[in-house]
């Protein structure tokens, strides 16, 4: 299997060719603001090393463009929302919770009309096909061309959502079409959410996979496309094209399971310390554990598959204050070859203190001789402590578990913590990221209320949906594995309701093959 | 009719209330984030809620009891709506041919510490300042009304598929949570409910009294101390004479459900103060008793409650997990609860523990 990995981080774009699952070559380029000419440069880079000039088998980018145009406010479009289950829920209609200035942007117009589901599969109401008609011609003659669709408990029962579609396909057909049960979770504010961010960003999609297409085709690449989503996996293109939301959080998500396989450990924590915070995970399984709650993205509550991660403001780039002493969370940035010590700068780093205790050797190392030890050592162990505390704070299971440390800043992690087996730092740990990317597999998810059956059968029934739906994305059925499986009683509910959540992963199908049925 | 004094009720106010009777809840009730969303929708449209002392009540005044019933889980996927709760009043009035004066909450703690602000913006009468449990609680027996005797029917339930139904007449508080609860299952396992309706005298005389304006200095105390950057659980005791029981880390969480409830325990390892020992929580949606080793030391009706470390909020049943740290406080319990009545509704024993009630708090502290 021969993989390029290419992540278009805020500041860098790595490339890097596996061959074998092994780092043949990287390359770091930096991230250009239309974001394609970056990912060429660094592909040329890259393919200008003879051992990295071979035919691949896919391309795999990771990028935060995505969510950049939701937080940043740009490239969004005018969508329609269609809200099923009326008439409950009435009085919190879509964008309800949404940020003004984004709900101005994207609200193009709000149908709401009965139908949906009960908690038990039964129907909510009867379907009101004519209002769903009345809407697509409405759409249609306001030139919206984009749709979010959101029926109520569509995980348990899509039907009434995919009824629309069908719908909306006959009377406006060049319209997007979002349904929330692709994207989402029990909680109907939270899963629109969802289905309207990504029906906002249709367009945007489209360009950006095309423009990442060309820069691959202009590079001499002949391979299939795959983007990263949250979770760890891969899409393919097209399904990047159609659910743009998916790759919200791909970059920590990269990092973790780029050290997950540099390091062969599929159970660990992980800190990635870069210039100016670190991001502590966990990995379980070989893929970051998810968060379990609601994920804030450009002011939208939402319930995406993202690694549950901590930040804090400590990295090479921090500052270090002297009274009292102090570690981040402040930081030089980008600017620490010009402003730190060791580079000739008059800002002292936390990048000093470590050159100054011997834990690196970059810069002059003269220009921090005269630091005193006792601020040496107390810069250090406030920096210790701030992770001790945080990585404990991460940990999911009591017991002693081994340590990942990546990213530029890794020698700010001491070798010994508490509730820590061991650290264990990687080779081409500062491209993790792309190494992530390149080794990416292909995910489904399930998530239902199941009743009156034995917590074993609401499983495997759970894991059959997850499999599914893996298969559809693009992975080969027989290498798929179980990464996550939750169950969570419900009170209230009778016949021993119990809500699973089961997701699997495997490796990408082989595009020749025909897909396994 | 009395011309009492009411308050309007601020936005502000509001956001404070949410946080307050998210912590007042003690684990249970569901959160009041979609209730607070309604109401910042009603507010926009220009309604305003106004806030009336139990004590300025009419003795033959009538005043609705509200609550919305169920599963918080369909709550995600049937959202609150202010209409709702608001025809389960109106079908009261219809049934027994009166008018409400004002609308009350049947628990300030959790979701339901927000119900009669909205039912109140909808209707356009006062809400009192009162509820009848002081906090939250898991069964519809376990209110200050039902240990007073008053009369437990009609009830009514609304679904918004225009499903209506009343539960006319039971023998105990106990029938008429087991008979309402199939009705609310049937429904979706969620309903808008309007209980008995009580007179002013009985509001008066067996209401939980400030207990809105109460859960709004909590949230508020909590609220500002994080805005000062300074410790929100700090502020909190001293504003409520709490106590501070154990400070930690969740190193596990066990749940089940059984009889429709969510149950199981969760054990906390000590940090600064508390390094070196542990204490666990036994739960039924609400925290009910915490132990160190063998000995209870806190139980219901004391208010057990898990809140965040860093920012003082409240921690749910339903969404505590490893890792997370916590501070479990306890604040005195109405004394209605505490009485040799109250606690066969609610005391230890009725959730199932063979113990004897012991008040963390002398008498004089334990106000409402």
């Amino acid at each position: 299997m021969k993989r390029i990995g290419i992540d278009v981080g805020g500041t860098n774009t790595d490339a890097v060719l596996i061959v074998d699952e092994k780092v043949v070559h990287s390359v770091k380029r930096p991230t250009t603001a239309d974001v394609t000419s970056g990912i060429l440069d660094a592909l040329k880079a890259l393919r200008a090393n003879p051992a990295a000039a071979v035919k691949v088998d896919a391309v795999v980018i990771g990028t935060t463009h995505f969510i950049n145009a939701v937080v940043q406010r740009r490239h969004v479009q005018k969508i329609a929302a269609i809200r099923i289950g009326m008439p409950a829920s009435a009085s919190l209609p879509p964008f309800c919770d949404w940020p003004a200035d984004l709900a101005a942007l994207v609200n193009g117009d709000i149908f709401m009309l009965e139908g949906g589901h009960d908690y038990d599969g039964r129907p909510f109401m009867p379907l009101d096909i004519a209002a769903l008609k009345e809407a697509a011609r409405k759409i249609r003659d306001k030139g919206l061309r984009s749709v979010a669709v959101c029926s109520s408990f569509s995980p348990l029962d899509p039907s009434c959502e995919t009824t629309a579609r069908d719908i909306l396909g006959e009377i406006c057909p060049d319209v997007a079409v979002t349904l929330s049960h692709d994207l989402g979770r029990i909680g109907l504010l939270e899963r629109e959410n969802a289905a309207l961010l990504n029906a906002s960003l249709h367009d945007l999609a489209i360009t950006t996979v095309a423009a990442f297409r060309k820069a691959i085709a202009d590079s001499g690449i002949d391979a299939p496309l795959f983007l990263t989503q949250n979770d760890g996996t891969v899409m393919q293109a097209e399904i990047a094209t159609a659910f743009p939301v998916m790759s919200f959080a791909s970059g920590a998500t990269n990092s973790m399971r780029g050290a997950a396989h540099l390091s062969g450990l599929d159970d660990a924590m992980v800190v990635d310390v870069g210039g100016t915070t670190s991001d502590i995970g966990q990995l379980r399984h070989g893929f970051p554990r998810e968060a379990n709650a609601v994920v804030e993205v450009g002011g939208v509550r939402t319930l995406f598959r993202m690694p549950d991660l901590l930040s804090i403001g400590l990295g090479g780039g921090s500052h270090v204050d002297e009274d009292p002493v102090r570690v981040g969370p402040l930081s030089v940035g980008y600017r620490l070859t010009s402003d730190a010590l060791v580079f000739g700068g008059a800002r002292l780093t936390a990048t000093d203190i470590a050159v100054a205790a011997g834990l690196i050797e970059i810069g002059d190392r003269s220009r921090v001789a005269k630091l005193p030890k006792r601020l040496i050592e107390a810069a250090l162990r406030d920096a210790w402590r701030k992770l001790e505390e945080d990585i404990d704070r991460m940990k999911t299971e009591a017991g002693d578990v081994p340590l990942l440390a990546v990213g530029g800043g890794a020698f700010l992690v001491p070798d010994r913590l508490p509730g820590i087996s061991e650290i264990v730092r990687v080779p081409h740990g500062d491209c993790a990221n792309a190494v992530g990317a390149a080794i990416a597999q292909v995910s489904g998810e399930a998530d239902q209320v199941f009743r009156d059956l034995s917590r074993e059968d609401a499983i495997a029934a759970a894991r059959d949906i997850a499999a599914d739906r893996a298969v559809q994305a693009g992975a080969a059925r027989d290498s798929l594995k179980t990464v996550d499986v939750e169950d969570m009683p419900i009170a209230y509910l009778p016949g021993n309701a119990l809500r699973v959540r089961v997701r699997v992963a495997g490796a990408i199908a082989d595009p020749d093959l025909p897909a396994a049925a | 009719m009395s011309k009492p004094e009411l308050k309007t009720i601020s936005l502000e106010e509001i956001e404070a209330l949410a946080v307050g009777a998210w912590i007042l809840g003690t684990g249970g009730g569901g959160s009041p984030y979609l209730g607070l969303l309604n109401l910042r929708r009603l507010y926009a449209e220009g309604h305003r809620v106004q806030l009336m002392s139990p004590l300025d009540l009419d003795d033959d005044d009538w005043v609705a009891v509200v609550s919305n019933m169920g599963a918080p889980l369909v709550g995600q996927e049937r959202l609150a709506d202010s209409r709702n709760i608001a025809r389960a009043v109106r079908m009261q009035e219809e049934i027994n041919g009166i008018k409400f004066r004002a609308v009350m909450s049947v628990e300030i703690g959790g979701g339901n510490g927000v119900q009669a602000l909205m039912a109140a913006a909808h209707l356009g009468i006062p809400v009192v300042d009162a509820d009848c449990m002081g906090r939250a609680f898991p069964e519809a027996q376990m209110t200050s009304v039902a240990i007073g005797g008053l009369r437990p029917y009609p009830c009514t339930l609304y679904d918004p598929r225009g499903i209506e139904a009343v539960v006319t007449k039971v023998p105990s508080w106990k029938w008429m949570e087991r008979a309402s609860r199939k009705i609310c299952v049937e429904m979706g396992s969620i309903a808008s409910t309007s209980k008995a309706p009580r007179t002013g005298r009985e509001v008066k005389d067996w209401g939980i009294h400030f207990t809105t304006t109460k859960a709004i200095r909590i949230g508020r105390a909590v609220q500002e101390a994080n805005r000062r950057h300074e410790d929100p659980i700090a502020a909190l005791l001293a504003t409520e004479g709490g106590k501070k029981l154990f400070t930690g880390k969740i190193v596990d969480v066990a749940r089940r459900t059984t009889e429709g409830f969510l149950r199981g325990s969760t054990m906390i390892e000590g940090s600064d103060a508390d390094r070196g020992s542990r204490l666990k929580l036994s739960f039924q949606n609400e925290w009910i008793v915490a132990w160190r080793g063998e000995e209870a030391i806190a139980t219901s009706p004391d208010l057990i409650c898990v809140l965040d470390s860093v920012d003082g909020h409240g921690v749910g049943t339903e969404t505590i997990r490893y890792g997370q740290r916590v501070t479990v406080v306890a604040l005195p319990a109405p004394p209605v609860l505490t009485s040799p009545r109250g606690l066969e509704f609610v005391g230890p024993r009725a959730f199932g523990y063979d113990l004897d009630y012991r008040s963390l708090f002398a008498p004089a502290e334990a106000g409402a």
